[in-house]
């Protein structure tokens, strides 16, 4: 394989976004077919790259040069992480695509909307094949900015604005860190590229306080993509936009970025045990606190958010406890069966005419027959059911723990009884039972465009973590730091401990919610979601806008007011200096401002 | 070339006096000037470098006094930036219902004389454009303006007034600095007498003190010339008159001053002051980096507290110069090539902005955000190009706006030699968090007056006509390239800072 080949599959979603936003924005089928044309490409060629042999190089355009003070390439790089990501991002995102022909058939904007899905796959697959930490950041940047684009698709809704604004801030408040870190290390090393790093990184003697912060910078910016404490809150909200969105992007991939950028810069981590610890409790205090929120929600959508938010934690919690190619496996498992539980779930809510709450559903499994199947393998994948993919990777998520740090694996074991719980919960109130609505009594099928997708991907839930695929998918030297980890023990009481926690959280889930027309119990602290937002709330009142609002009296009252008026006041002391500034006083301005010339010319010529 | 590219509006604003057809005189000077200056851009020798199309004519021989224009890679960005913002803005023009010839003319004035003060290798001539400039610059806000035009034209005067005068003296100082036998205006030849140490022998500096190095014999000029720029520049806490001047003035003249003259103080600290003075740089450096994290942070929570559009514009401009200060206070050719970048992509897209504003104000005189709502479904196109300009001005990636600013943090973050890097990486740290307050104000601004339910009756909002969207998205389409592809732009740069530095 040519190493330039790889530019298709970047330049492709940025020339259908640009060419729909610039000419197709009133044509709604043709924005549709290219960019529906442009991911189908993109995901022959990611198959393409991932069967050619060996990783076909580096090859870096520049975009900065200023010699050897810095250089800032472009540049795209394939090897085994860069590989499964791609299949990953370009897999889920042609089956979404090709899912929202179908839901967002009815939409007005749905040029702007098909416009906008390219240039996140342009963003996320920039992320992906970046070869230096700079180039990820502006592609980590515009995964935010189309993001925001897509949650505020139905920018009317005031909650739908909100959410765009409060998911970018987020974002740009963990970028803050991001850029931060990635200039330490470039101040340390002289390069921002990520071989050059890791080369020149071993002759360095760097101090381990500066390394701790600056890893813990740097993983700053995967707090705010991947949505872990305390800049969670934006995902949630994030449900705001149209349900393939939250699929693709607030679930499979842009979320996971955070992760996938990690395992990128593992050699970094392994710099500072302090950060690894600080990642490892952020990864699993995310994963317990979110899988306690979805236990008490009632919108479909944001139950699954709240999963994903667990999930990522438990990913993150993997890279902190040095097992990258464990976080990685639970990645690509994840992409499968979230998205496919998203995208049954915008089944659900297309078939319902929007309805999102879950108590107004109910005895859809016969109804739904196809949604019902595929939703359920997702679901059993989820909860880590023996056998389905989510069982395997949670399961080397586990062992990681288990092999490094007790009190995290115990907390990991809970967050699986909790999934298996709340999952439980969802499955059996909107499957089970009796309709609870008019509109739930109605539910049926989508087309086969839409029910195609949903089948792909519960096959691939089902067997993504079994050897043959994993094992290829993920690429030799991940693969085999998965293997190194089971050698080391443990693996049978790991695996037996967690087939316990799903089965008991399964079953208080049954047996609790079977038959019930209304949530049996009512935990405040969890349904109102440790009251962060409202924190934050006051926060910014106490903070932000205090100072914003004291800010502008101080530049009003004394800067302006005071300082400039009095000022000029002692410096154009007389009356007559006042009178003669009076506005519409033209002589006067040109008067005055000749005057600067002429004493200039007088000061030069007859001094 | 450079005559032309100066003289054709100037004497088109003496035709329209006269009484040539104003508007229609107008535009043609500013077809005619932004082509040239295209021409001007693309046809320099990157290769060959230094001051290309010179051309001078002897004022004072026994003063070496000449009227001199040439122009480098830097020059030719400003006088690019000068040629699209003129034309937008001339293009752009609302109708006048009183004296047109006179609007047309000082809009003209204005071209010529940034356009005079970019070209000019002469000191004297420097400053005279940049006078030639300024004082139709407040005949627009006082004659033109809207709102509180009286007192906003009566600040701007004043303050301008003053930093021109401290401009003025600082040049002086400096002129009768250099020992009697080397005094000359030409800024080609006072470059090499700096480079040779000769001009004003100052002993180098290193970086000890907290906000004055050691003082030395170029620490007054300098600081004269810090202020007099740094008041034309709207430096913290000098800043005052600019948004409320902005808010008042006419759209084209807010476009044009801040999109255009206002770079003439960066140009200037860059052009005179960093060159002829690099000890003196060094003696204030911690002074500016105190003044400029004012400008981000301090201004940046002011902005935060704007409800109107004008005045949030304006003091977001206030904000986004305390970057271009951090790179010129780094002293070394990645950061000052990354601020000279940010001058241009920030001129271009105040002026698309401002030129978006005052399409708005023709519905909403006040512009106070929360008259407005919902505007993307009765005004798409104006939503997209608002869109991107915003995120432009916020600095995301794709816009020369981001490419210039993390130029400027890695040039901040590994100063040059003689200043101290601990205070340089504090600032970038606040300056890194102001890029956080920019998308606070920003995305309000947009989700308030974009989004959302319709706030009036959508009948009233239609989009500008097909003639009014194009000089917006030209240079919309300029800054989208300088981020494609910042080093074609930077090719041009980096010999020109190069050789303006001391070695």
């Amino acid at each position: 394989m040519d190493a330039r080949f790889p530019w298709f599959i970047l330049l492709a979603p940025l020339i259908s976004a640009a060419f729909i936003h610039l000419f197709a924005r009133k044509s709604r089928g043709l924005s549709a077919t290219i960019s529906v044309a442009s991911v189908c490409f993109c995901l022959l060629a990611s198959v393409f790259v991932f069967v050619s042999p060996g990783h076909g190089g580096s090859s870096e355009i520049p975009w900065l040069d200023f010699g050897s003070a810095l250089r800032v390439p472009i540049g795209v790089t394939i090897d085994d992480l860069s590989k499964v990501m791609l299949l990953v991002v370009t897999g889920v995102g042609a089956l979404v695509h090709i899912y929202s022909l179908v839901y967002m058939e009815a939409d007005e904007s749905e040029a702007r909307f098909f416009g906008n899905l390219s240039l996140f796959m342009f963003s996320m697959l920039g992320i992906v094949l970046a070869n230096n930490f700079a180039m990820m950041f502006i592609f980590w940047e515009l995964v935010g900015v189309s993001s925001y684009l897509l949650i505020g698709h139905w920018f009317t809704r005031e909650s739908a604005a909100k959410a765009a604004n409060k998911a970018f801030l987020a974002n740009r408040i963990g970028d803050f860190g991001f850029m931060l870190g990635i200039l330490m290390f470039w101040s340390a090393t002289g390069t921002v590229v990520f071989s050059e790093m890791e080369a020149a990184l071993p002759n360095l003697t760097l101090t381990a306080g500066f390394l701790t912060a600056a890893v813990l910078l740097i993983f700053c910016g995967a707090v705010g993509k991947s949505a872990q404490m305390p800049l969670h809150v934006w995902l949630p909200d994030a449900m705001e936009g149209p349900t393939p969105v939250s699929a693709l992007i607030h679930a499979a991939t842009m979320v996971a970025a955070g992760v996938y950028m990690l395992a990128r810069v593992s050699f970094l981590i392994e710099l500072s045990a302090t950060a690894q610890l600080v990642i490892a409790w952020v990864g699993i205090i995310t994963a317990v606190l979110a899988a306690l929120m979805a236990t008490q929600q009632d919108d479909i959508k944001r139950i699954l958010a709240y999963s994903t938010l667990s999930q990522l934690g438990y990913m993150i919690m993997a890279i902190g406890v040095l097992a990258p190619g464990a976080a990685m496996f639970h990645l690509f498992t994840h992409a499968f069966f979230k998205a496919l539980l998203f995208l049954g779930a915008g089944a659900i809510i297309y078939a319902l005419h929007h309805e999102q709450n879950i108590w107004k559903m109910g005895g859809l499994s016969g109804k739904m027959k196809w949604t019902f199947l595929t939703f359920t393998a997702g679901y059993l994948a989820l909860v880590g059911c023996p056998g389905f993919s989510g069982f395997f990777s949670k399961d080397a998520i586990l062992l990681a723990a288990w092999q490094q740090n007790r009190w995290i694996f115990c907390l990991g074991l809970f967050t699986a009884f909790l999934t298996a719980f709340y999952m439980t919960r969802l499955f059996v109130v909107v499957f089970f039972g009796s309709a609870r609505s008019e509109a739930a009594s109605h539910g049926h099928d989508g087309p086969a465009r839409m029910t195609i997708p949903l089948m792909i991907l519960a096959v691939l839930s089902v067997v993504a973590g079994y050897g043959f695929l994993a094992n290829r998918a993920l690429g030799a030297k991940l693969a085999h730091l998965l293997h190194d980890s089971h050698a080391l023990g443990g693996a049978g009481i790991v695996m037996a401990l967690a087939t316990l926690a799903f089965v008991i959280g399964a079953a208080g889930g049954w047996l609790l919610y079977k038959g019930q027309s209304k949530d049996p119990i009512l935990i405040r602290l969890f349904r109102n979601k440790f009251y962060f937002d409202e924190l934050y709330a006051a926060l910014i009142a106490g903070t932000q806008d205090l100072l914003a609002t004291l800010s502008r009296f101080f530049d009003q009252w004394f800067i302006d007011g005071l300082l400039v008026r009095g000022l000029s006041g002692a410096t154009w002391a007389s009356g007559f200096a006042l009178r003669f500034l009076q506005v519409g006083n033209l002589q006067a301005y040109a008067f005055l401002f000749g005057l600067g010339v002429i004493a200039m010319i007088y000061l030069m010529v007859f001094r | 070339m450079l005559n032309l590219i100066i003289f054709i509006p100037l004497l088109a604003a003496l035709g329209i006096l006269l009484g040539a057809p104003a508007r229609k005189t107008a535009l043609g000077a500013a077809i005619a000037h932004c082509a040239l200056t295209v021409l001007a851009f693309l046809s320099y020798d990157r290769a060959a470098g230094g001051f290309q199309f010179l051309s001078s004519y002897p004022i004072a021989p026994e003063w070496k006094l000449n009227y001199l224009v040439g122009a480098d890679g830097l020059s030719l960005l400003m006088l690019l930036l000068t040629g699209l913002v003129t034309l937008a803005s001339i293009w752009l023009s609302p109708r006048v219902e009183k004296r047109e010839n006179l609007f047309y003319a000082c809009l003209l004035f204005i071209t010529a004389g940034a356009a005079g003060a970019f070209a000019s290798v002469d000191l004297f001539f420097f400053y005279a454009f940049h006078e030639l400039a300024l004082i139709p610059t407040f005949l627009l806000i006082g004659l033109w303006g809207s709102g509180e035009r009286h007192t906003a034209a009566w600040k701007i005067t004043i303050y301008l007034g003053m930093g021109s005068f401290i401009l003025l003296a600082g040049l002086l100082d400096l002129y009768f600095s250099i020992p009697a036998a080397l005094r000359t205006f030409d800024l080609r030849e006072l470059q090499q007498l700096a480079t040779a140490g000769n001009l004003i022998p100052g002993t180098s500096v290193a970086s000890d003190g907290w906000l004055v190095n050691t003082w030395n014999a170029q620490a007054r000029p300098y600081l004269l010339l810090l202020i007099g720029f740094g008041i034309l520049i709207s430096l913290f806490p000098f800043h005052s008159w600019a948004p409320s001047a902005y808010a008042s003035a006419p759209t084209p003249a807010a476009m044009l001053h801040a999109g255009v003259l206002k770079k003439f103080g960066l140009y200037g600290l860059i052009r005179v002051a960093l060159p002829l003075l690099p000890e003196g740089a060094k003696v204030w450096a911690n002074l500016l980096l105190v003044l400029l994290v004012g400008n981000i942070i301090y201004i940046g929570f002011v902005t935060i507290a704007q409800r109107k559009l004008d005045l949030l514009l304006g003091y977001s401009s206030v904000m986004h110069m305390g970057y271009i200060f951090l790179g010129i206070a780094a002293l070394n050719v990645v950061g000052v090539s990354g601020a000279a970048l940010l001058m241009f992509a920030h001129g271009l897209s105040i002026a698309a902005l401002f030129a978006m504003a005052g399409m708005l104000r023709e519905k909403v005189p006040t512009l106070a955000l929360e008259s407005f709502g919902g505007l993307a479904r009765p005004m798409p196109w104006l939503a997209f190009a608002f869109g991107l300009a915003a995120f432009a001005s916020i600095g995301l990636p794709g816009f020369a706006n981001f490419a210039s600013e993390m130029t400027i943090f890695f040039g901040a973050f590994q100063p040059a030699a003689d200043l101290s890097a601990p205070n340089f990486r504090l600032a970038t740290i606040f300056a890194l968090w102001g890029v956080v307050i920019s998308a606070v104000y920003m995305l309000r601004a947009y989700r308030s007056i974009f989004m959302g339910e319709p706030a009036r009756e959508p009948a009233g909002w239609i989009d500008p006509l097909k003639s009014r969207r194009w000089p917006i998205t030209v240079l919309l389409a300029v800054l989208l390239l300088a981020g494609f592809a910042p080093q074609y732009f930077y090719s041009y740069l980096q010999p020109s800072i190069q050789a303006l530095l001391p070695k």
